[in-house]
């Protein structure tokens, strides 16, 4: 590694604090030079920057909003065509993009199990409009479009992704990054439709001071909120971080979008989480030991 | 070799000829024969070309968009609601310069729900910013497939290659398919550079201001409208190869002529019968056949209607609120003339609605007599042959 194996430049366009510049500094940094780059609309076209500035330092494209599956498919394939090798094709987009309005796109493209790395950059709502809610915005968290908190679960995406029986899914956020980064290179290795499903907290859209960006992410991983794991061949589901199972309170508590949560509230959304893990505990094959991760949350 | 083949069959046989080396496609009536062809030819080893099974018509010209930059020659084919549905993605492959060719096969767009042939899916995709090219039978949806590549490749934008539904699609016609020899000795080996350079890494089509957007769609508009000059070349040069050609505009039996009929696609052929039976009847009428509709050919259609007095044209597509989209077109282009022909518009043949030339003979008489133009259109549909 030499100075210059990051792919993401500094000086990019995103807000104070933005995870998801993380993230795709990670991402990138795990795949190496020889990735091609698709990303669509959404806070990624901010961080990547207006023409003729880009922060990437990696061939690009900026494609349409539904579209990011089948387009960076289709660079697959034409690599394959054209008999150019070694080549991993990596799209990103938002929660927005594959949770609504690209889950067609990127199903299909999965049910063919075209080859390419899928990055989720999820940070529950549409952040790059201006924090409207999408179908990844959790219960009750207020954004403009849900004033009072919104109603209707988060959609459990890595399930609908498992149905589809791709080669690799994993669910990472910034807070572990050599977590994050060793499942990128991991899905690297593979050929077919890999998923990653990185949590990226956002301080503008989850109202809150743009230093707990990572903390929150750690948070949300031990209070069981957002385990890690990851599931081989749509069957194989392993969780790589026992959280400590932290009262979900901790988690809520430090965000601005949950201020208005009564006690009751919060007693639900625990015992959400507490189902919701007990599920993927279920699912799991094996669970690694705590002594095993040597990453704590911090403050 | 005459073969006997259908519309769609004889735009499968060009896409094989044409070497093209990716396909993404989704099946919609009455394109789906095309999809099935290729399908076949791919699955058999007839043809060396990836066939993209997309879940949607957005995806499949997202697929052909991200192909095409990637440096490889594509293709898809659609219809109506699927034209309808990739009508965002249209735009985007324009915009990004991408030598796409896709058989449009033309069907009307619910609803009400139907199937017949109506061009109002195409014109609908007028602004787009693709090249359009409306065919009569198969062998010119064949020869104009195998021609869209060479003009596409040149001037880097895409375009429709349009047959009528069932009339055109279906019907099965004694086809002249060329060799790949003489195919290949007109198009040149599939040669686009893959955009994606890890030596000279460039972020492709990220946000731009006002100004630079202007300066993008101002060298689209200008380079559509030069397109022109290539589309007579590769028209000029097929023909010296295949013995065949079309032009941007067709004309029959215009000598001499006062009334012109104007028609595109398969009405074009009943247009033939009923002109040849009017100048049999000592009428002076000619006809126009409109092959190119983007970009639109007005110089030519001036040149051939600088002599006539009367033009009628028979839209099978309807601009609900106006009226035929080739007569508004027609007039608009006909309007920096000197000395203008009356223009008149008959709506005929929606949903595939036959238009029998005894039809357009009774139009053609009613126009000789009519006065001065109206702001709306005649409609065909119900009046007596």
């Amino acid at each position: 590694m030499d100075a210059w194996d990051e792919y993401l430049r500094p000086g990019h366009m995103g807000c104070p604090g933005c995870g998801l510049a993380v993230a795709m500094r990670l991402v990138l940094k795990a795949l190496g030079p020889r990735t091609i780059v698709v990303i669509i609309p959404s806070c990624e076209a901010v961080v990547s920057g207006t023409f003729p500035y880009t922060a990437l330092r990696l061939p690009a494209f900026h494609s349409a909003f539904l579209i990011a599956a089948p387009t960076a498919a289709a660079i697959s394939r034409a690599l394959q065509i054209r008999g150019e090798e070694g080549i991993t094709v990596c799209a990103f987009a938002g929660d927005g993009g594959t949770f609504d309005i690209g889950i067609q796109a990127l199903s299909g493209a999965a049910e063919r199990n075209e080859d390419f790395l899928y990055v989720c950059l999820d940070n529950e709502a549409y952040m790059n409009t201006g924090i409207q809610a999408s179908s990844s915005t959790p219960e009750c968290a207020w954004t403009v479009t849900t004033p009072k908190g919104k109603t209707g679960k988060k959609k459990r995406f890595m399930e609908i992704m498992a149905a589809h029986s791709i080669p690799y899914a994993a669910t990472a956020t910034i807070g572990y990054p050599d977590d994050l980064m060793e499942k990128v290179r991991k899905a690297k290795e593979r050929k077919g439709t890999r998923f990653i499903h990185v949590l990226t907290p956002c301080p503008t859209g989850w109202r809150m001071a743009e230093d707990l960006t990572a903390v929150v992410s750690m948070l949300a991983v031990e209070t069981k909120v957002f385990p890690l794991y990851e599931i081989i061949d749509g069957e194989h589901y392993r969780i790589t971080r026992l959280p400590k199972g932290l009262p979900v309170r901790e988690y809520l508590s430090i965000q601005g979008r949950y201020v208005h949560l009564t006690e009751e509230k919060i007693a639900e959304i625990q015992a959400d989480v507490d189902k919701n893990w007990r599920r993927l505990e279920i699912l799991a094959q094996s669970v690694i030991s705590p002594e095993r991760s040597n990453l704590r949350p911090q403050g | 070799m005459k073969e006997l083949l259908s519309g769609n069959h004889a735009i499968a046989e060009a896409v094989r000829l044409s070497k093209v080396q990716f396909i993404a496609a989704y099946p919609i009536t009455p394109q789906t024969p095309i999809y099935e062809r290729i399908s076949q030819m791919v699955s058999d080893g007839t043809m060396d070309a990836h066939m993209m099974r997309a879940e949607s018509e957005h995806s499949a010209m997202a697929a052909c968009i991200a192909a095409s930059m990637t440096g490889v020659r594509v293709f898809t084919a659609t219809s109506s609601q699927g034209l309808a549905l990739m009508h965002e993605m249209l735009h985007f492959a324009s915009g990004n310069r991408v030598p796409i060719v896709m058989a449009c096969v033309n069907r009307v767009v619910a609803a009400p729900w139907a199937f017949g042939s109506d061009q109002t899916d195409t014109l609908s995709q007028r602004d787009t910013g693709w090249m359009q090219l409306y065919c009569e039978d198969g062998q010119e949806a064949l020869d104009t497939v195998i021609q869209a590549y060479w003009i596409c490749e040149k001037v880097r934008i895409p375009a429709m290659v349009i047959i009528d539904g069932f009339y055109t699609s279906h019907f099965i016609e004694p086809v002249e398919v060329p060799t790949e020899d003489e195919v290949d000795r007109y198009l040149p080996l599939p040669s686009l550079p893959n955009r994606f350079q890890f030596s000279d890494p460039a972020f492709l089509t990220n946000v731009v201001d006002a100004y630079q957007y202007t300066e993008f769609k101002r060298r689209l508009f200008e380079d559509l409208r030069a397109a022109k000059e290539v589309v007579r070349e590769a028209d000029r040069r097929f023909e010296e190869i295949f013995e065949r050609s079309y032009g941007m505009v067709e004309p029959f039996e215009m000598e001499g002529a006062e009334c012109a009929i104007v028609t595109s696609g398969s009405i074009t052929s009943c247009a033939r019968i009923a002109v040849r039976r009017l100048r049999e009847k000592g009428f002076g009428v000619g006809l126009l056949k409109v092959k190119l509709f983007r970009p639109f050919p007005s110089e030519e259609l001036r040149e051939h209607l600088k002599d006539i007095r009367r033009v009628v044209v028979i839209d099978r597509n309807l601009s609900a609120g106006k009226g035929g989209i080739f007569w508004d077109e027609i007039r608009s282009a006909l309007y920096s003339m000197e000395a203008r022909p009356l223009v008149f518009g008959y709506i005929g043949g929606l949903c595939g609605e036959d238009v029998p030339p005894e039809m357009i003979e009774r139009c053609i008489i009613r126009c000789m007599e009519r006065k001065k133009m109206e702001d709306l259109p005649e409609w065909m549909h119900g009046m007596s042959t």
